[in-house]
């Protein structure tokens, strides 16, 4: 399978995320200029986190206007896969290819630590390889996190089975405690109606190999892999 | 010609921000102040083109670009011919 990872001045998990798919887990993977026009003949693609310009204006609001993104777009509604993580899951909403916006952190302080994530729905192409419920420790790493979305949207959201991850405790128990930035129904990520573009702000590069920690970020990407063969 | 846009959070959303302001200002002693909302000011140079077209823009670049319509709402206005 071949991955894209987009570069945007100001990305930092670019490389780790580029590291994780190509070394750890084999897969054919090059780096995607914002600058460029060409997709290169990728099967998905991935915006990484990080900080891309700068955060100026709004997180991900400069970004969504790079010229690559047309063609990004373009591919997400043919129904090609797009996974944002952090700063890319900021971007798929300030593109309009995933709904709501995110708000600063409801304690207003940089979060940067593991956390605990409930699978609601196993049944997309990024997380197939998880059971409904599974917890997932995957950290964190961002200011503005607090998921927001108007009324009529969540609704939608949790009509559709949108709501992919949940912050939980370590057994798997929604609670106010464990919903660290304070997004409304502790959700840390969601997929578009389509099922193949989704966003969420934890790192599963940060997690995917045993010597950091944890290698349950490697479900997500391990999931798109298995997706793309069937 | 200059413009100004104001973008500030909606309503209904809530504003950690401003919250925190107002706790702070609450224990300084200003215990009158009810509520505080914190938004973005743009200062906008304009040159070349008619007043008109001008507000016909701004309408668009404020939608478009300098508000995220989900969260935020915007007004904005000519302040020098």
């Amino acid at each position: 399978m071949k991955f894209g990872v987009v570069i945007f001045p100001g990305s930092n998990c670019d490389y780790d995320t580029y590291y994780v798919l190509k070394e750890v887990l084999n897969q054919d993977t090059i780096f995607l200029w914002h600058k460029d026009h060409d997709l290169k003949g990728v099967d998905a693609i991935i915006l990484p986190g990080g900080f891309s310009y700068g955060d100026y204006l709004r997180t991900g609001a400069i970004a969504k206007f790079s010229p690559l993104m047309r063609e990004v777009k373009e591919f997400a509604l043919k129904g090609g896969l797009v996974l944002g993580i952090c700063n890319g899951f900021q971007i798929l909403l300030e593109m309009g290819l995933l709904p709501g916006a995110m708000l600063r952190n409801k304690n207003l302080k940089f979060l940067c630590q593991f956390v605990y994530l409930r699978v609601e729905n196993p049944d997309t192409p990024f997380t197939k390889l998880c059971k409904k419920h599974q917890v997932l420790k995957i950290p964190i790493a961002h200011f503005d996190g607090n998921y927001y979305a108007p009324p009529e949207i969540m609704e939608k959201l949790k009509r559709n089975n949108q709501i992919v991850l949940r912050y939980s405790t370590s057994k798997g128990e929604i609670t106010e405690e464990a919903n660290v930035n304070g997004s409304m129904e502790n959700i840390a990520g969601i997929i578009n109606e389509k099922g193949n573009v989704m966003g969420l702000m934890p790192h599963p590069e940060r997690a995917s190999e045993k010597i950091l920690g944890s290698e349950d970020g490697q479900y997500i990407f391990k999931s798109m892999i298995n997706s793309w063969i069937k | 010609m200059k413009a100004r846009v104001i973008v500030s959070f909606k309503d209904e959303v809530l504003d950690p921000q401003g919250l925190t302001i107002k706790n702070a200002l609450h224990s300084l002693g200003y215990k009158f102040i009810k509520d505080v909302r914190q938004g973005k000011v743009f200062d906008i140079e304009i040159d070349g083109i008619s007043v008109e077209d001008a507000r016909k823009y701004l309408q668009e670049i404020a939608d478009k670009v300098l508000a995220n319509p989900v969260i935020e709402k915007f007004h904005w206005e000519i302040i020098e011919k």
